[in-house]
């Protein structure tokens, strides 16, 4: 049984593979600069849609990490996204009107990018609204991380999810360009969350946070999965199965540790609830471009209207990565 | 007198090499191997960017260093020669790596040295005394063969070893060697170094090291006990390794706790960490106190880490620690107190308890409406909902959760038939519980309602299927949890006694007696209620035997049996 297992997943990874393949000719590239990639080079890659106003600070953020070049997919932006991408000296830009839905949510097209460029490279996949936050990240570069999973062995890398929300009604303050997203939605919920173990895949399953609690509190099987595995030793024979959720082969999915210990983890901050949410679930719900579809857009939608606030009293404010190792949110492990 | 460096170079030869100019600037001698992997290019570019230093030297029969292998130590004697050979005026030899960084001035280190001109300070225990090793290589370091790569066939290595224990093999020690292990990082005298270089019986010790298990670690820690007077037995090289046998290492942010170590050499140095590099090459006598190397707090620092990605913190559910059912050290966080029908034997029951106890007390916490919060709260400490549904969805998080929220705090709440009976396997394994049960309580509720309709009978019975039921769970073999047990009968007897017990464990220490005892709900006629029940064909036996005419006196401090704890 074992042994027809693995061979299923195998044919699942091919199967997965050859759809990237298939789909690499929807990418059209509008600034290809791989070229300047240099051997240990980090790369960040994503597909983003109409995320103008983000996407300074986004950058800003990435490269003070210590990323080298940001591989992205453009579906279709028509706010100028396009044209500040393509200037940008770190920046190789596909575009592509197709399909997201039918791309995956964009990650046959990520998985044929990754298989590009990625390979032999730590790749950080991430969207435009997740700040990816790991142990020392104050102190240390992202190479300072990469250097030591690669000491340690290590192939992948856990952040989960962590849903920042403002204090008052999600759209009380409006966001602008440049500017640090968690001056506003500086809140997040400390220890809600519900962790089951895919037995398929392997990876842990985790819900809750403030979309549960809020959202999906009749129906918390729809709540939206919180675990990542966004940082991973690249291989052209890794496949991601779903959003950056889970990996083929399955070993990538054991980020954690089943007999007490702590694997060191990270966070991925996420920036959804600020004023930009209302246009965003509007347009989405139209497109229906969305995973389920797009059942958590309709939720925010059918929510927004009352102007929800996520903020309770045992909000904890965001301060720095060891406020979240402390919560036992994210872990140090054995790094120091 | 001087002391001259061996130094061991494989990656990052730009920061070896500025290591290797500050020595030599310092006026100490270095001979440098670099390994046989590094590119013929590359090792030109080291070799000249080191060139106008009159004196650095460099191993030219270049050997792979494989980890675990005799490479390493072939290098090291290599070098170790030539810095006899060429610098007369060394009178101790310094092994060091290209990752190694100096922590304190060159001449504080050359006076150190010379006020102890005899001692060897090289890291050498013998296997019987201390467990050296991670995974229990030790005796059998000396003892097996490996012919295999421990990188590249691990399987072979594995599986070798097996066939060598299985058998029974075992190698012949040289005559006279005692096997001592020790970090690999040391500082010999002149006199020791070239006594077991020399040592006319250095062919055969060579001969049996090329197959000991990383004999880096054992040959000059092994031979050393053979020449030396006076062996110290520590590294002045601050090296740590975690769990997996892999050095731990250093960055910019540990720049302070390096510094008040007051070790002389730290390893292994990120090659990037600029901020360490750029403060620590440097011979500026003002920022050390000239004192003894006390690497305690790095120590512990390294052991919290180690701690961390062993055993985690207990109680703790999180994307990177999940423990399974059978393999955690601790299914909560810290101890919590379930009550099972006390709040129907009781008026007002929670707030006596959180009175008496100073706990926070909950209510029903898996009631089938929702989650009773203590003080009606809607969400609780980490955010946690009162929905039934969200906690319904994964009930033994819900606990966790809570336990992990509110650490520090010993969290109660009221339990019973009606409510979710989903986490009573997990809260019965788990030593961190304490459950005490009234089982046939819940009948005072029905009793109270004063019917004994049908559906009345129904619902009793329905209870007492559940509650049985549960108290076969909390009386499994594997129950870890501080549990009690008593029968409604058993239990109004003495009620006073039984509330003293529990609250001992809660509070232990507290010689307090209970001043205020809670109020027993009114249970005239219970006894008449339940012969009832049975008339109609409803047996209530978790209730215990109640006569008839069963009828409670009223329950006072004063009218307990003498009860002392001392």
């Amino acid at each position: 049984m074992g042994a027809l297992n693995s061979y299923r997943m195998r044919l699942r990874r091919k199967k997965l593979r050859l759809r990237a393949f298939r789909k690499r000719r929807e990418l059209t590239p509008v600034a290809d600069r791989t070229k300047e990639i240099r051997e240990g080079d980090v790369l960040a890659f994503s597909t983003l849609r109409n995320e103008r106003v983000r996407l300074p600070y986004f950058l800003q953020y990435y490269r003070k990490q210590g990323i080298a070049q940001f591989l992205i997919v453009d579906n279709g932006s028509d706010d100028g996204s396009r044209e500040y991408l393509a200037d940008q000296p770190d920046v190789s830009l596909w575009h592509t009107d197709r399909s997201y839905r039918r791309a995956r949510y964009g990650v046959d097209w990520l998985n044929w990018l990754q298989w590009q460029h990625g390979h032999d490279h730590w790749t950080l996949v991430v969207d435009p609204d997740e700040f990816f936050v790991y142990p020392f990240c104050d102190t240390r570069p992202i190479r300072g991380l990469t250097d030591w999973l690669d000491a340690c062995s290590i192939r992948s890398f856990s952040a989960m999810l962590l849903d920042m929300y403002p204090k008052g009604p999600i759209d009380a303050e409006r966001y602008c360009e440049g500017q640090d997203p968690f001056e506003i939605a500086s809140w997040f919920d400390s220890g809600n969350y519900l962790i089951s173990r895919n037995p398929d895949y392997l990876n842990l399953w985790i819900q809750g946070g403030p979309r549960a609690r809020v959202f999906f509190p009749e129906d918390p099987m729809q709540a939206p999965s919180l675990n990542k595995i966004p940082l991973v030793r690249w291989h052209r024979d890794y496949v991601y199965v779903q959003s950056t959720h889970m990996l083929l082969p399955r070993g990538l999915n054991q980020v954690y540790d089943d007999a007490g210990g702590e694997k060191t983890s990270g966070a991925l901050l996420h920036a959804k609830f600020l004023d930009t949410l209302a246009g965003k679930a509007a347009e989405e719900l139209q497109r229906k471009e969305h995973f389920a579809g797009s059942r958590e857009y309709r939720a925010y939608h059918d929510h927004l209207s009352d102007r929800p606030v996520l903020w309770n009293k045992w909000s904890e404010r965001y301060i720095n990565w060891r406020q979240l190792e402390i919560l036992g949110l994210m872990s140090k492990g054995n790094w120091a | 007198m001087s002391v001259g460096f061996v130094m061991l170079v494989h990656t990052a030869l730009d920061r070896a090499a500025q290591t290797a100019r500050h020595w030599a600037q310092s006026g100490c001698p270095i001979v440098i191997h670099a390994d046989r992997k590094v590119k013929p290019a590359a090792f030109a570019a080291f070799r000249a960017s080191l060139s106008e230093l009159d004196n650095v030297r460099f191993v030219d029969n270049r050997v792979p260093c494989e980890w675990g292998t005799w490479g390493i130590v072939g290098a090291t004697i290599e070098a170790c020669e030539i810095m006899l050979r060429e610098f007369a005026t060394v009178s101790h030899v310094y092994l060091a790596s290209g990752s190694c960084l100096p922590l304190r001035p060159v001449p504080e280190m050359k006076a150190y040295l010379n006020s102890r001109p005899r001692t060897d300070f090289i890291e050498s225990v013998t296997i019987e005394d201390v467990a050296w090793s991670n995974g229990g290589f030790d005796s059998e370091r000396f003892s097996l063969r490996f012919p295999f790569s421990f990188k590249r066939h691990r399987r072979l290595f594995d599986k070798y070893v097996e066939l060598q224990r299985s058998v029974g093999f075992r190698r012949k020690l040289p005559e006279g060697l005692v096997p001592h292990l020790g970090s690999q990082w040391w500082c010999l005298t002149r006199e020791t170094l070239s006594a077991i270089l020399k040592d006319s019986r250095r062919e055969e010790y060579d001969r049996f090291f090329k197959r000991v298990w990383i004999p880096d670690e054992s040959y000059f820690q092994s031979l050393v006990r053979l020449h030396s007077r006076r062996v110290e037995s520590r590294s002045l090289t601050l090296s740590k390794f975690d769990f997996q046998g892999k050095p731990h290492v250093f960055y910019d942010d540990h720049l302070q706790l390096l510094r008040r170590s007051d070790c002389f050499v730290a390893r292994k140095i990120w090659p990037r960490a600029g901020r360490l590099y750029d403060n620590f090459l440097s011979n500026d006598p003002t920022v050390t106190k000239n004192a003894e190397p006390n690497p305690g707090k790095i120590d512990r620092l390294f052991a919290q880490a180690v701690d961390r990605r062993m055993r985690g913190r207990p109680g703790l559910y999180m994307q990177s620690r999940f423990p399974l059912q059978s393999r955690d050290n601790g299914k909560s966080c810290c101890p919590y107190s379930v009550f099972s029908g006390f709040a129907d034997l009781f008026e007002n029951f929670e707030t006596w308890l959180n009175k008496t106890t100073g706990c926070r007390v909950h209510g029903h916490l898996y009631g089938p409406e929702r989650a009773e919060f203590a003080g009606g709260e809607k969400i609780y400490n980490g955010c946690l909902p009162d929905s039934a549904r969200l906690r319904d969805y994964n009930p033994c998080a819900f606990l966790t959760n809570l336990t992990w929220s509110t650490r520090g705090e010993r969290q109660c709440f009221m339990y019973g038939p009606m409510d979710n009976q989903y986490p009573a396997g997990f809260m019965t394994g788990d030593p961190n519980a304490q459950i005490s049960v009234i089982t046939g309580a819940w009948a005072i509720g029905l009793f109270r309602t004063n019917i004994t309709s049908e559906v009345v009978r129904k619902e009793a019975a329905r209870l007492q299927r559940i509650e049985a039921q549960q108290v076969e769970t909390l009386r499994a073999q594997w129950a870890k949890a501080r549990i009690r047990i008593w029968t409604l009968s058993e239990f109004v007897e003495t009620p006073m006694d039984h509330l003293q017990e529990i609250l001992d464990e809660i509070m232990p220490g507290a010689t307090r007696r209970l001043t205020e005892a809670p109020r027993l709900v009114d249970l005239t006629g219970f006894g008449m209620f339940l012969q009832q029940l049975k008339n109609e064909g409803m047996h209530l036996h978790m209730a215990g035997d109640f006569a008839a005419g069963f009828d409670p006196a009223p329950l006072a401090p004063g009218q307990t049996r003498p009860y002392l704890v001392k």
